[in-house]
């Protein structure tokens, strides 16, 4: 790491792209690391936040059927399922969850959050979803509810005819609080076009989460890597999002997710440790008008998402009772960690575990 | 870089911010391979037995003599195992088990012979704990056992049964299991006769911070006299079906207890490794663990201190049990050595390179 960049970050400089490229090129993973850590503090101090949240997956039937997606399957297809809204409100109720949900859950406030994805439904029209969220938002008045990526909202608002923002907007009064991050995978043209042909180009992304900070939805940003992107590719992909940030400051969190070759039909291999920890740390760096860098434990495994906590997130998601994407890709993790281990996994790293809602309002402090 | 004392060992592992510890490490590691190479072995590890006397308390392996799960690998079993290992270019067997009651001397000898005439392969086998087993229960000297089982073809000595090198930890863990002194011991006189051997270190149960630079200690003041370990391989504790986890008796429930808070999560392991490599600087190789780690957490360790990736495992049943299951093939490791910016080398047991990838 140049001392002299260095000196510029910590100024409150910001990198170049030609910069962060070097610096994903770069193998001094300790300069990058320390650096990366200093600006996490900065911002968050020592604290590591959690979220005991609940994930519904409506249905896995999707219309766009990603090569790197082992989750969705076509309508009629062996596995295809859909959840009735019944079914869906019976999953935030207390008194139907499984004993094992309820362990692992555990936490002062139940949980406080909802986290919505699922497929494209073809089927399906979009007050289905309205309903769903109105259903929920009247059930549970205080539930932070984080739902619809914009590959979601996007369908919505095809499938009904609305514009972007009229679909936001009833979506927003209806009690939608927050969007997931999901669906901006690679910005890139090319690499894009190889990786997901059919979702919507990255333009159309930003646009989507442009216009939901807009109408005062909070969204998070991903960005999938280590598949067929070049390093270039993921700093354009870093300075969009930056670029967007700095007009509307709605996102919440930076979430890079690492590729899960399992299942899919790219292939290729998991991307090394190596890289998961310097694509956070140069994601803290770049992202300097993010508050939260998340290492999504649920993708990285815990082992890496903890030492993440020491190369710049500082965020480790939550116990996830249901979660179905990741873990049918092959995820590294075994399932769910209970709230105890997430607190301990925190503590280990050195840092003060925070646990928090769908808006980063702290909740327990350890 | 100079050699660290007990005091700063201490402080490092307690006090020093991760990543401090790992850039030294990786300065450490890169003085003493500068070649930016990363090996590995292709064995096989053969638990000829499950049966044990000594029921340590972190083992999920092991069962009694007379269970329905207690098992001898048969001889046509064990050959079988051997010839396969040689079709996927094995180069050594990692022959352990439990401590027998009828296993004898015999056995031994004639197991070890019996692969040797037929097969050209390094046999690496009989930690510590098995080797003083054999010499007490024929009343021989630990050399003299050492030598029949040499001259029988056995080759080098891997360094498990040294858990922590630590009677007190010892009597919670493990208290039939040899004690640190015997277990060193075994180690000098094999190296005095010229055997090679691995040193181990299982961290993350009952042990006080000062008791893994005990141990650390007592691996590096036999290596300046004895030269004899070609490698340190320190891994995490796995609680997962053990009688430790699973159930805390009479008066070391307190102490077995302990292991539910001392449990080395990754942040531990990184820290220790890049410990073992800053404190060994006589032992030339350090391993990784991807069996106890994960294969992305093993790439991460090439960086904190590990220069090995120990064994393809075509076979490992001892962590398998305790619930940890990696299923991974050589092709795995190598592109994971590259995808961590390092060449990937096959090597022998005594760390000479066979073929590069």
């Amino acid at each position: 790491m140049p001392a002299q960049l260095r000196a510029k970050i910590l100024s409150g400089g910001r990198l170049t792209r030609k910069e962060a490229v070097r610096l994903f090129q770069s193998d001094d993973i300790f300069g990058i690391g320390r650096l990366a850590g200093e600006v996490a503090r900065r911002k968050n101090g020592k604290k590591a936040f959690f979220i005991v949240n609940r994930h519904i997956n409506p249905t896995n039937i999707c219309v766009s059927r990603c090569k790197f997606c082992a989750f969705s399957r076509s309508k009629g297809e062996e596995g295809a399922y859909e959840l009735t809204l019944t079914e869906m409100l019976d999953r935030l109720d207390c008194s139907s969850m499984t004993k094992q949900a309820e362990a692992l859950s555990a936490a002062p406030h139940g949980f406080s959050e909802v986290h919505i994805v699922g497929g494209l439904h073809p089927d399906w029209p979009f007050d289905f979803y309205l309903n769903l969220i109105s259903a929920i938002r009247k059930r549970h008045p205080k539930l932070n509810i984080k739902a619809f990526t914009a590959v979601e909202i996007d369908y919505f608002s095809r499938i009904s005819g609305l514009s972007v923002h009229e679909v936001l907007t009833r979506l927003c009064d209806a009690g939608l609080q927050i969007m997931p991050g999901g669906g901006a995978e690679i910005f890139a043209e090319g690499v894009r076009n190889q990786v997901c042909p059919e979702k919507i180009p990255g333009g159309r992304w930003l646009k989507i989460m442009k216009i939901a900070h807009a109408v005062g939805i909070k969204t998070n940003a991903t960005m999938l890597y280590g598949h067929v992107e070049t390093y270039e590719d993921r700093v354009d992909h870093l300075f969009k999002l930056r670029e967007l940030q700095d007009k509307t400051g709605g996102f919440q969190a930076f979430i890079p997710l690492a590729y899960h070759p399992k299942n899919t039909e790219i292939g290729g291999r998991y991307s090394s440790g190596l890289d998961d920890l310097k694509t956070i740390a140069v994601s803290r760096l770049v992202l300097d008008n993010f508050d939260h860098i998340k290492a999504y434990w649920i993708m990285l495994g815990e082992k890496i998402s903890q030492v993440a906590l020491l190369f710049g997130a500082d965020d480790i998601d939550g116990t996830i009772v249901e979660e179905k994407i990741a873990r049918m890709a092959g995820g590294l993790t075994g399932g769910a960690m209970t709230r105890d281990d997430l607190i301990a996994l925190i503590r280990k790293a050195g840092k003060i575990p925070v646990e928090r809602n769908g808006l980063y309002k702290a909740l327990w402090r350890g | 870089m100079a050699r660290i004392d007990r005091k700063k060992a201490l402080r490092l592992l307690q006090k020093a911010e991760l990543l401090e510890l790992g850039e030294m490490a990786d300065a450490a590691r890169k003085e003493l391979h500068p070649e930016s190479r990363v090996t590995f072995i292709v064995d096989r590890n053969i638990n000829y037995t499950n049966v044990c006397i000594n029921r340590c308390t972190f083992c999920a392996f092991y069962r009694d003599a007379g269970s329905p799960e207690a098992y001898v690998l048969s001889e046509n079993e064990l050959f079988r195992k051997i010839e396969e290992t040689i079709a996927l270019e094995g180069t050594q067997i990692l022959l352990q088990g439990g401590l027998h009651p009828d296993l004898d001397m015999d056995y031994y000898t004639g197991l070890l012979r019996k692969i040797k005439e037929r097969f050209e392969i390094s046999i690496h086998g009989f930690s510590p704990p098995e080797v003083a087993y054999l010499a007490k229960r024929h009343s021989l000297t630990i050399r003299e056992t050492l030598m029949m089982l040499r001259l029988a073809g056995l080759d080098s000595i891997p360094g498990g049964g040294a858990e922590i090198l630590s009677d007190r930890v010892r009597e919670v863990l493990s208290p039939k299991k040899i004690r640190t002194e015997a277990w060193l011991k075994v180690m000098e006189e094999a190296h005095r006769l010229g055997m090679r051997t691995t040193a181990t270190m299982m961290f993350g149960s009952v042990e006080t911070p000062e008791e893994i630079i005990d141990h650390l200690d007592a691996v590096r003041t036999l290596q300046d006299e004895t030269g004899g370990f070609t490698a340190f391989i320190p891994w995490s504790f796995q609680p997962g079906n053990s009688e430790l986890a699973r159930k805390a008796e009479g008066g070391r429930r307190k102490a077995i207890k302990q292991t539910e808070i001392n449990k080395a999560t990754a942040v531990d392991y990184l820290r220790v490794l890049a410990l073992s490599r800053i404190y060994l600087d006589n032992v030339r190789n350090l391993q990784a663990s991807w069996v106890t780690q994960g294969l992305k957490m093993a790439q991460v360790a090439l960086r904190f201190g590990a220069n090995d990736f120990g064994s393809t495992m075509i076979e490992e049943n001892v962590v398998r049990a305790a619930g940890v299951a990696y299923r991974v093939t050589k092709d795995d490791i190598i592109s994971a050595i590259k995808s961590a910016g390092f060449q990937p080398a096959q090597r022998n047991t005594h760390y000479h390179i066979l073929r590069t990838f």
